[in-house]
């Protein structure tokens, strides 16, 4: 869907005018300006929107321009960031209250990137507190609605994100996966999402959730977008331990490649649970790749369906220990008492929203002493499971290609009480995360009541130039060349 | 209700994770984590004996830094964002009753 | 009464010690924020030493470097190795865990020989995080009746070796041997400056007591102990508190205790009901760490002579034993150097480490005397032309001087040693003179000899060899 009062313009297109002269960077950000002032009221993407530090760097850009500087890749295209990344001088709230009104002393390295780039950052966008959820109904402040339908959720937990790309506030956004954050969301608003391998993008200034498995990744509206973004924020960081010490091969130089001969494998063994029409749009994105030139296989991943287990196992785990820091001594929230201990309990009580706190006490439980083997132990095994039963698939296919939700845009509320239906929303994205996959979700189509359905694209380990290839033939298919 | 996690065990977690709980909160927490763990039992039917621990998505290996002094934040700006300070130090209430 | 140490009946004491040293690198464990003592609070910061949110850590190689050094100047095996995560809360943990190693530590199964040979063994030597410091804000100072704490995280993320004895030593002196042993090999390595007195150094230490062919009594770990000295007293202590605990019926808690130097005893530091539990975890945020065996070897070999085998040397070269006061004491200081090189430019080598004990050493200054005047001076006492009494006379002249001529400044000083015959007419003189003296010294009353002695020196001015009058006096009481 294009944004109103822009026209279907790609990121490169973008920079490239800017860089010519063709049109300002100042003139770019004014007309998304304007459409966060129309929309955003009903949306609410934003924790914040950082409208004079965008004015003053996209003069700043323009200044280059106009000297004869390159200002580089992405001269003069707008960002929106998921408010857990940190930005020097601007506030960084992880939509919690413990974190309410604290700004960061330093830039998260793929801001310091994007800047570098010439990229002008709109604002701060809304999540589900901690990035631990998939409705962005979590968040501290208010929850993000789904441009396609304001009565429905945009998804979890980069719905702030996802939103404020559909609805034309930002050329891209960026958002975080842990469990398919990004493309959970990108799939409920239509637009594409992508989650790299593990160690792609540097996780240095994001705030952490669970360490092996967050990823930062694009949101954009077109699978060009998302490719032109991962190669200028994807690479070694030597401030991330974890980050791949090797240059990527570009990405936006395969999208034209198109399919013959690859391998396009169908989990026949995939858990059940997606709605009808969420599998006629799979069935039907099968179709068009093997009419583009692919050859459909069936493979088994036998483990799959244990991700979920595994996965809210070492995650809540993860985060128990990454969200003990938020202790009120430092910064953040604090509530008085008369002793640390008692502090402590008092401001992690005020600040941390349920399900935050449920996920701590979950994740302390299955590290706690007695219960490591029976809980955070076993879930290391079956995650090694999940991976290598990726890794044999992966010897049939090149790609494997699932549905990214069970189903369309929920309404808000709809999950209830009972916190293991929401989680059944990450049934598809989270065992790549556990494997340290890349996956991605293309919109394809419209399932029930004309909501955005989108299809989940997979890989192995490194292997984003296929998927995105596969990406860009299933978005040609549809007939909407950007 | 199984009896995988019971309110003692609630009452035990939110004290070590410093989560100051109401009662009412600890049996809510209770019925809703054991719920949770009865879903997580799938995983107690698998065969784990030869199965080793995945804890590395990417496998590295020797990841240094050189031991080179890079300049520091500065201290006005980190103590301005802290909910007390004195005398350039972070002010915290009394730790009584234990030390590490 | 027992064996060990001064304990009652046949208690046997059973110590190991855990020690902490700060390495000597330029920056932190986990970030580029200098390693420094002494700066205004809350310098030496960034994201990570905060513990910001989204601050990573990343491993500085020469922290490897050092710590491996360490290790293998313990007699380690230095193997791959991962890091874990110790969760717990305190407000100097910035990120409320600290990076350690658990079950998989750099160096592991090492001993330290103590100067008498006894070997102490080493169960392992890790690398983790030092915590940032609090200063208790209130009245007396200490935590308790303080109204605030003050967090200064200058040190927070400092690279810290912890190194784990096995409780090998049995005595209050053992203890305080195996202490200024492992400081003298850190500081020879150059791994820490080791100053227990600036914490670069810490020590605590698990006590526990049984009677012989028992098992393993329940131990107690000691903390604050700040000092060599304080070693041993606070051993001393536990060991008789836990001993007056069992001798009266009770039991001994199995819990750590606070060493108060002032009033000489341990206190409980905390309940233990309120253990910890620390939820170990491998790292996420780091990858393991596997030292090439090209690298475990050049450190290895680049080691300098540690202080066991620079007494192993220093010993043959002097004839004091290895474990003597002369040979610990100078090699300590890193004398050995000195008095070696007097023995190459000829002197003696065992007069000069006496000298160089009494003049340097003990004092605690440096040499800056030139070898050869020393190997001359040495030279002169051999030979017997001067006594050891005036070798003394002219070294302290030499120290103020800076350097001199021995056989020089003894003709000046009118030193010569008297030969025999007229040493024996002032002894017959000096027996005259103390007629009573002498009596009681004949009678068999040793002591009685001194005033006799004394009336030589008076009459020679000093230049009487005393070891020759005593040879004398009794040669004539005989």
């Amino acid at each position: 869907m294009s944004a109103p009062g822009t026209s279907a313009i790609t990121a490169a297109e973008v920079a490239q005018s800017v860089r010519n002269g063709a049109t300002t960077a100042a003139a770019v950000l004014e007309a998304h300006l304007a459409t966060i002032a129309a929309r955003e009221p009903d949306i609410h993407a934003f924790n914040l929107v950082t409208a004079d530090r965008a004015r003053e760097r996209a003069a700043h850009i323009d200044d280059q321009v106009a000297k004869g500087i390159d200002p580089g890749p992405l001269a003069g295209v707008t960002v929106a960031l998921k408010d857990n990344m940190c930005t020097h001088g601007v506030p960084t709230t992880c939509s919690s209250k413990i974190l309410e009104g604290w700004v960061p002393p330093y830039d998260a390295t793929v801001v310091s990137v994007l800047q570098a780039a010439g990229a002008v950052v709109v604002g701060k966008t809304n999540l589900d507190e901690f990035a631990m959820g998939s409705s962005t109904e979590n968040s501290a402040f208010g929850p993000t609605r789904n441009p396609h339908d304001t009565s429905r959720v945009p998804g979890g937990s980069s719905g702030g994100s996802a939103a404020a790309v559909a609805a034309g506030f930002s050329q891209f956004s960026l958002g975080s996966d842990t469990g398919g954050s990004i493309r959970q969301p990108a799939a409920l608003c239509g637009v594409v999402g992508v989650k790299p391998t593990y160690g792609y993008v540097s996780r240095y200034g994001l705030v952490a959730f669970a360490s092996s498995l967050d990823q930062i990744g694009p949101f954009t509206n077109t699978v060009a977008d998302s490719a032109l973004v991962l190669d200028v924020i994807g690479g070694h960081d030597p401030l991330d331990s974890t980050s791949i010490p090797k240059a990527h091969p570009s990405l936006v130089s395969v999208l034209d490649q198109g399919v013959e001969g690859l391998r396009v494998g169908r989990i026949t063994d995939l858990p059940a649970g997606a709605d009808p029409d969420v599998q006629e749009r799979l069935e039907a994105a099968f179709d068009a790749l093997q009419s583009a030139g692919a050859t459909i296989v069936d493979v088994q991943v036998p483990a799959f369906t244990f991700g979920l287990t595994a996965y809210y196992l070492i995650a809540p785990a993860e985060a128990s220990s990454n969200l003990a820091r938020y202790d009120g001594v430092r910064y953040g929230l604090r509530v008085d008492a008369p002793d640390t201990n008692a502090m402590y309990g008092a401001t992690r009580a005020a600040g941390f929203g349920d399900e935050v706190k449920r996920r701590i006490m979950l994740g302390t439980y299955a590290l706690s002493a007695g219960y490591y083997d029976a809980y955070y132990g076993k879930a290391l095994k079956v995650r090694r499971l999940i991976h290598d039963d990726f890794q044999r698939a992966y010897q049939h296919a090149d790609v494997l290609l699932t549905p990214t939700s069970p189903s369309v845009a929920f309404p808000f509320g709809s999950k209830g009480d009972n916190p293991f239906a929401m989680y059944l929303c990450d049934t598809y994205t989270i065992p790549t995360n556990l494997a340290g996959h890349p996956g991605m979700s293309v919109p394809y189509g419209t399932g029930a009541d004309g909501l955005p359905v989108g299809v989940q694209v997979l890989a192995g380990t490194l292997q984003e130039p296929t998927m995105f290839r596969v990406a860009a033939a299933l978005e040609r298919s549809l007939g909407d060349s950007k | 209700m199984s009896d995988r996690i019971s309110a003692a065990d609630v009452a035990k977690v939110a004290r070590l994770s410093r989560l100051d709980v109401t009662s009412e909160e600890i049996d809510r927490m209770t019925v809703q984590l054991d719920g949770m763990l009865e879903h997580f039992a799938d995983i107690d039917a698998l065969d784990l004996a030869a199965v080793e621990p995945m804890t590395q998505p990417y496998p590295l290996v020797n990841v240094f830094r050189a031991d080179v002094p890079q300049p520091c934040l500065d201290r006005e700006e980190v103590l301005a964002a802290a909910p007390a300070a004195e005398d350039g130090r972070f002010r915290v209430p009394p730790t009584v009753g234990y030390e590490p | 009464m027992s064996a060990y140490d001064g304990l009652p009946g046949e208690w046997e004491l059973v110590v190991g010690l855990e020690v902490h040293v700060e390495l000597a690198t330029a920056t932190k464990l986990f970030s580029a924020s200098p390693n420094r003592f002494g700066d205004e609070p809350n310098t030496n910061i960034d994201p990570v030493t905060l513990g910001l949110p989204g601050a990573l850590p990343v491993l500085n190689e020469q922290a490897v470097e050092l710590a491996m050094r360490v290790g293998l100047a313990l007699n380690c095996t230095v193997q791959p190795c991962t890091f874990h995560r110790k969760n717990y809360f305190y407000p100097d943990m910035p990120k409320a865990y600290q990076i350690s190693q658990y079950d998989q530590p750099l160096n592991v199964d090492g001993f330290l020989e103590l100067p008498g040979g006894k070997r102490i063994g080493i169960e392992r030597a890790h690398m983790e995080e030092d915590a940032g410091k609090s200063t208790h804000a209130g009245a007396t100072g200490r935590v308790h009746g303080a109204t605030a704490s003050l967090i200064d995280l200058n040190r927070a993320g400092v690279p810290l070796v912890e190194i784990v004895s096995r409780p090998d030593i049995r005595s209050a002196d053992e203890a305080r041997q195996y202490v200024n042993e492992l400081r003298a090999i850190l500081v020879a390595v150059e791994a820490s400056d080791a100053k227990m007195e600036e914490g670069s150094m810490r020590v605590d230490a698990n006590v526990s007591v049984r009677l012989p062919g028992q098992p393993l009594g329940t131990r107690c770990e000691i903390k604050n102990v700040n000092s060599v000295r304080s070693v041993g007293r606070a051993i001393e202590y536990e060991a008789r508190r836990q001993i007056d605990l069992i001798e009266s019926g009770q039991s001994v808690r199995q819990e750590t205790r606070h060493w108060d130097e002032n009033d000489g005893r341990t206190h409980t530091l905390r309940a233990k009901e309120d253990a910890d539990d620390y939820r170990y975890f491998l790292e996420p945020d780091l990858v393991p760490l596997a030292p090439s065996h090209e690298w475990i070897q050049r450190v290895h070999h680049a080691l300098p002579p540690l202080p066991a085998a620079r007494r192993a040397h220093l010993a043959t070269c002097t004839g004091f034993a290895p474990d003597s006061e002369a040979v610990v004491s100078v090699v300590e200081r890193g004398q050995d150097h000195y008095v070696l090189a007097v023995g190459h430019v000829g002197g003696d080598p065992g007069r000069a480490l006496v000298y160089v004990k009494e003049a340097f050493a003990d004092q605690g200054i440096e040499p800056a005397v030139p070898a050869l005047d020393i190997a001359a001076l040495t030279n002169l006492e051999v030979e017997g032309t001067i006594t050891a009494t005036q070798a003394k006379a002219i070294l302290a002249d030499l120290l103020a001087n800076g350097g001199g001529d021995p056989a020089a400044i003894a003709a000046a000083k009118g030193f010569e040693a008297l030969d025999t015959s007229a040493l024996e007419s002032v002894v017959d003189q000096a027996i005259v003179e103390q007629a009573d003296a002498w009596a009681k010294f004949c009678a068999g009353d040793g002591k009685a000899m001194g005033a006799i002695v004394g009336a030589v020196m008076k009459a020679t001015q000093g230049k009487a060899d005393g070891k020759l009058v005593t040879a004398l006096l009794n040669q004539k009481r005989a």
